[in-house]
């Protein structure tokens, strides 16, 4: 029998840790900028800078997209939800990184080796390589091409790969089972999706995402979520089904199937899968909001007071515009319980379909008539 | 004309957001966690702990090896063997429990007519060795010896009851 021992406070370690973080940060800058020239002057380099700048704050911003995650959800749960881990539990997400990276990878009996291996990295692969043509403000975008939506309409679906791959590989029923349900779920919603972009692409009449979000201009009620208010909320929600995210997480399921897909997952591998499914869920929320709540244009635009909000960089609305739309993504997982198979079948099928079709008829219409303001 | 207003509001999400509006209030209410370690929720003056055997305010220990909280013991937990000693008087010279066989049901407490044997407020132990889990007669009494006061004023409290 031990006497209850007192909480040994860890501060000092965590100051040491980030201290250390810090100079290798700053190494790092510093060494960046002493080569500046060399580096804007080799394109692949110019490139990896670019890439890097993108990819740290997206990998940060998942990190402690989990700690909002598990925070709000606790607060609209009654509770306090994780608060031990540094200062009012900041460092959770970095905790559960270092717990993650040193757990082994354990690969099941008779597993396919090979596929087992590579379904976290087809998982991961699209989720990030999505963000190379997102625009960021009118010229802040690494690959303004012209099919922009194309290109991420099409790397969005095959993140599919990675969940029935990794569910196939596993050797185990219930993974089997949740890949098989996850990879039903993308193909079905896929279709609403691609139809409520079809819409978007209508108003914008371009592929372009930066021109599309230009063609919002105007006020809160030039965006497109007014005028395409249904094909939005069906955009939504299919986005919801996408990232396999309560109430549409039947592909995970851990009340009836474990885990679903990647139970046989462990450490780094899981870790990845779950890095793509956060990422995935802030992709949606930035296209929702660069292509229905105006992307980086101020919200107060065309009003009297518009001028106030002038110095407000334009990035500033398009994060902030993300993260309301992620709070969405949370609060639904704190409100919904899971929806049954073939409800999910039915949603997507027999009742989004038909809005988003009934609707394009509707926008197409509008477009004859030219109905001012968003169609002249 | 039922199915048709249904229909409208299920277009419009109608429950969906009065679930929403639920949980969004529930957001800013004030949060009823209790911080274990340092908070902790009130206890019973009847909580059925870790044990403890008790003494008489000369020292004396109570326990006079009746074995009724042997025999009374659904887990068979409780071994005894008793001598008599010096001054005639009746003793155990071994009373030990098994913590891992006990399931805490209070009925040793019960039976004993001379209110030795009884479970204390405290349920934050661990063993870290095999054979820590029995607890001898020694440490029973040093466990009565350490919470005697809050022993005490528990069974004053509950005595008009039993």
């Amino acid at each position: 029998m031990t006497e209850s021992t007192l909480q040994k406070s860890y501060l000092g370690h965590w100051i040491a840790t980030l201290l250390a973080l810090a100079v290798l940060a700053a190494a790092v800058i510093l060494l960046g900028v002493h080569y500046w020239q060399d580096i804007r002057a080799n394109a692949v380099l110019y490139a990896l800078v670019k890439i890097v700048l993108i990819l740290v704050p997206l990998l940060l911003g998942v990190a402690y997209l989990t700690f909002a995650e598990r925070k709000i959800i606790g607060y609209m749960q009654v509770r306090i939800g994780p608060n031990r881990v540094g200062p009012r539990g900041w460092l959770q997400p970095i905790a559960d990184a270092m717990k993650l990276l040193f757990k082994e990878i354990i690969i099941p009996t008779n597993a396919n080796r090979f596929l087992f291996i590579i379904a976290p990295m087809l998982s991961i692969a699209p989720a990030l390589a999505a963000w190379a043509v997102l625009p960021f403000s009118d010229t802040l975008v690494l690959a303004n091409i012209d099919a922009s939506l194309l290109y991420i309409l099409a790397l969005t679906s095959t993140g599919v790969y990675g969940v029935i791959i990794s569910g196939w590989a596993s050797n185990s029923k219930y993974a089997f089972l949740g890949s098989m349900r996850s990879a039903a779920q993308i193909v079905s919603y896929e279709i609403a999706m691609g139809f409520a972009l079809v819409g978007v692409l209508i108003a914008g009449g371009s592929l372009n995402l930066v021109e599309i979000v230009q063609a919002q201009q105007g006020s809160l009620f030039h965006w497109f979520w007014l005028p395409l208010l249904p094909l939005f909320l069906v955009y939504f929600i299919s986005g919801v089904a996408e990232t396999n995210r309560a109430p549409f997480d039947v592909s995970e399921g851990e009340s009836e199937i474990v885990a679903g897909f990647h139970v046989e997952y462990s450490g780094m591998a899981f870790a990845i899968f779950f890095l793509a499914e956060y990422a995935n869920m802030i992709l949606i929320a930035a296209l929702a909001s660069l292509m229905f709540l105006g992307g980086w244009l101020s919200p107060f635009e065309g009003t009297w007071f518009a001028a106030w909000f002038a110095w407000v960089p334009g990035i500033f609305w398009l994060f902030g515009k993300i993260a309301l739309m992620l709070l969405f993504f949370l609060w639904f997982r704190a409100t919904f319980p899971r929806y049954r198979y073939d409800q999910i079948m039915r949603l997507g099928w027999k009742v989004f379909i038909p809005i988003t079709i009934v609707w394009l008829v509707v926008e197409g219409a509008a477009v004859v008539l030219k109905i001012a303001p968003w169609f002249d | 004309m039922d199915d048709f207003t249904n229909f409208l509001k299920s277009l419009a999400l109608w429950e969906l957001i009065k679930g929403m509006r639920l949980t969004g209030r529930r957001l800013f209410s004030r949060k009823i966690t209790v911080q274990y370690p340092e908070e902790k929720t009130p206890m019973s003056n009847r909580f059925r702990g870790l044990h403890a055997l008790r003494r008489y305010p000369n020292g004396e220990e109570r326990c006079i090896a009746c074995k009724l909280c042997e025999a009374v013991c659904p887990a068979l937990a409780i071994t005894i063997e008793a001598e008599e000693r010096a001054d005639g008087t009746r003793r155990t010279t071994r009373y030990d429990i098994d913590l891992f066989k006990c399931i805490y049901c209070g009925f040793c407490e019960e039976s004993c007519p001379v209110d030795s044997i009884v479970e204390t407020r405290e349920f934050e132990y661990a063993f870290e060795k095999r054979g820590e889990n029995i607890m001898t007669k020694e440490m029973l009494l040093a466990v009565g010896d350490r919470y005697e006061a809050q022993i005490a004023a528990d069974r004053k409290q509950d005595a008009r009851y039993r």
